[in-house]
């Protein structure tokens, strides 16, 4: 069978481009941990000295605990906000039908297809004009204009999925709107909620362009990394990258384990 | 399937189902009130506000003078090259558009079809680099390729020959919109390629038809919806990227949001940034409006 041998090896193909693709995406990730671990203050490769001591002197560094404080606020705050405010929204974009749906879901959409660094110039001149002072704060304000809409989204995949009956039939049988809601309706959505969750809270963390321009004198740590490439490069630099990167990474893999481990208790049950 | 967000059956007891049906003509508009006034107030203001401040006095921070065009006249002159900027924009959203469109379909294809369960780590593997600080990972690109980097340093080392200059020229710029761009080409395109039933691909294999011809008479068109979000989303970001061009570009080439950025910092003339701003969002928002017109959300996002 010519057309099977064929399709074999069409898989392998493509398995081996995307193995490609996972090479390509973190490739700059690797040359960042390699840049970290070299003695001297210049990079060079073949390194010639391996060390430690620009982990230690991040580690130890009380600026650096601060500015991983700020962007762990940030970020936490900015999950709260946009998970109540996005559960909100995907229930307007996906579960009801409504008379201004369609223009509902497009203006969802209008801030993720939007260039950030325009946005958070268009919120600096925007806080300016009201005379509110730059700080984190404002800072959480403009990452919501643009992660709230991204988690409505991913929540609403989750609603699309999910089978209003099961609303109507809690309703028949007595319950309460707010049984309804705490009983049926959450506990059915909570995975997307929770993947919504996870979204706010990585991509807060690691945003640039918004934060660049709305925090003042205050600093996240993407801001403080830029700044050190500009000028003033150190094996520090791809240290705290490589920091931030693991951060993320345990945030990701430890929501993917609640996951699964809530899947299995609920199956075990 | 969209259906599912409709209103149930009216026909089955009439005034229950009504009460249901007002029910929802309520709740949507209540629901979606947070999410309007964050946009009203976060979002719409904002580009009021540089729309409004784009038609006052150059170099001044007053937004109630008089209304004046000079910052546009300033722009459209014949001796201004900040035309340049934009077309160089356009110009890198396009290309890396189409490099990403023949990169991704492979992949895109394998999630949707050919992975089955590891999908869901491949997925996570290919999502997780979203969450890296844009920065971190175009650094990462600037210790490969520069002088004496992972690159040049191997390549001496083994072959005792470096490298030419790929840093700091256009193309590596192209590169970094390619690299950082993926995943927003990659997941459209995955959703687009599982609404295409894979019956319907068999029986055509089954008729006899090649599989050039399944890609191109069925896989594509049905595909096709995902495939367009995925290059609108792509070419919107990469239209309006910075960090690219600065890190890795060196600055060979300025593009438009650099410009942006340049009036609204060192130079200090917020009015003229604001009416390169307004430009940029009107190139952006017309293929936004047009695009989406033809798409049906419901389907796309509700299918699975």
């Amino acid at each position: 069978m010519a057309a099977t041998a064929g399709a074999s090896r069409n898989k392998r193909l493509i398995w081996l481009w995307t193995g490609i693709m996972v090479v390509f995406l973190y490739l700059p990730v690797a040359c960042g941990l390699l840049a970290s671990l070299n003695q001297g203050r210049y990079f060079t490769f073949p390194i010639r000295r391996w060390s430690t001591r620009w982990w230690e002197r991040t580690l130890d560094s009380i600026e650096i605990s601060i500015l991983i404080q700020t962007s762990i606020t940030i970020a936490l705050i900015v999950t709260a906000i946009s998970v109540v405010l996005a559960f909100c929204g995907a229930l307007a974009f996906a579960r009801y039908n409504w008379r201004g749906r369609t223009l509902f879901q497009r203006l969802v959409l209008l801030p993720i297809f939007f260039p950030q660094t325009v946005l958070g110039l268009a919120l600096l001149l925007w806080f300016n004009m009201l005379g509110l002072p730059l700080s984190w704060q404002t800072a959480v304000f403009a990452h919501l204009v643009w992660i709230v809409p991204i988690v409505t989204l991913v929540i609403s995949i989750q609603v699309y999925s999910f089978d209003p009956a099961l609303e109507e039939a809690a309703l028949d049988l007595g319950a309460s709107r707010w049984q309804v809601m705490t009983e049926v309706t959450l506990p059915v959505l909570w995975p997307g909620i929770f993947s919504g969750a996870l979204f706010a809270f990585l991509l807060s963390w690691g945003n640039f362009p918004l934060s660049l321009y709305t925090t003042g004198a205050d600093s996240t740590v993407p801001e403080y990394l830029y700044a050190k490439m500009v000028a003033g490069y150190t094996p520090g630099v791809p240290t705290l990258g490589t920091i931030s990167t693991a951060g993320a990474a345990l945030v990701l893999l430890g929501g993917y384990a609640i996951v699964v481990l809530a899947r299995r208790a609920r199956s075990g049950r | 399937m969209g259906e599912a967000a409709l209103p149930r059956d009216d026909s089955a007891t009439p005034p229950q189902a009504a009460a249901r049906r007002r029910l929802g003509l309520r709740a949507g508009p209540l629901y979606s009130l947070p999410m309007l006034t964050l946009l009203a107030v976060g979002f719409l203001a904002p580009l009021i506000a540089v729309i409004g401040f784009s038609f006052s006095e150059p170099r001044s921070f007053d937004w109630l003078a008089e209304p004046t065009l000079e910052n546009y006249r300033t722009i459209f002159d014949p001796s201004n090259t900040v035309y340049l900027s934009f077309l160089w924009s356009l110009w890198f959203a396009f290309l890396s558009v189409l490099i990403l469109a023949v990169i991704c379909y492979p992949v895109a294809y394998g999630l949707a079809k050919v992975f089955g369960r590891w999908s869901m780590v491949i997925t996570l593997l290919l999502v997780f680099p979203l969450f890296i600080s844009e920065n971190v990972r175009l650094y990462g690109w600037v210790l490969f390729f520069i002088k004496a980097g992972v690159l040049d340093g191997t390549l001496r080392a083994l072959f005792d020959a470096g490298i030419g200059d790929f840093l700091f020229t256009p193309e590596a710029i192209v590169f970094g919109l390619v690299y950082v761009y993926v995943p927003f080409m990659l997941f459209p395109m995955t959703l687009g390629l599982s609404m295409v039933p894979n019956e319907v691909v068999e029986a055509a294999g089954d008729l006899g038809a090649s599989r050039l011809q399944v890609f191109r008479e069925i896989e594509l068109p049905l595909a096709i919806p995902g495939i367009i979000i995925g290059s609108l989303l792509t070419f919107v970001l990469a239209v309006g990227a910075i960090a690219e061009s600065k890190v890795l570009g060196g600055q060979s080439v300025i593009v438009i949001t650099h410009d942006i950025e340049i009036a609204f910092t060192y130079s200090q003339n917020w009015p003229l940034g604001a009416a390169l701003a307004v430009l940029l969002m009107l190139v952006i928002g017309v293929l936004v409006m047009t695009v989406l017109r033809y798409l049906d959300l419901d389907r796309i996002l509700g299918r699975r």
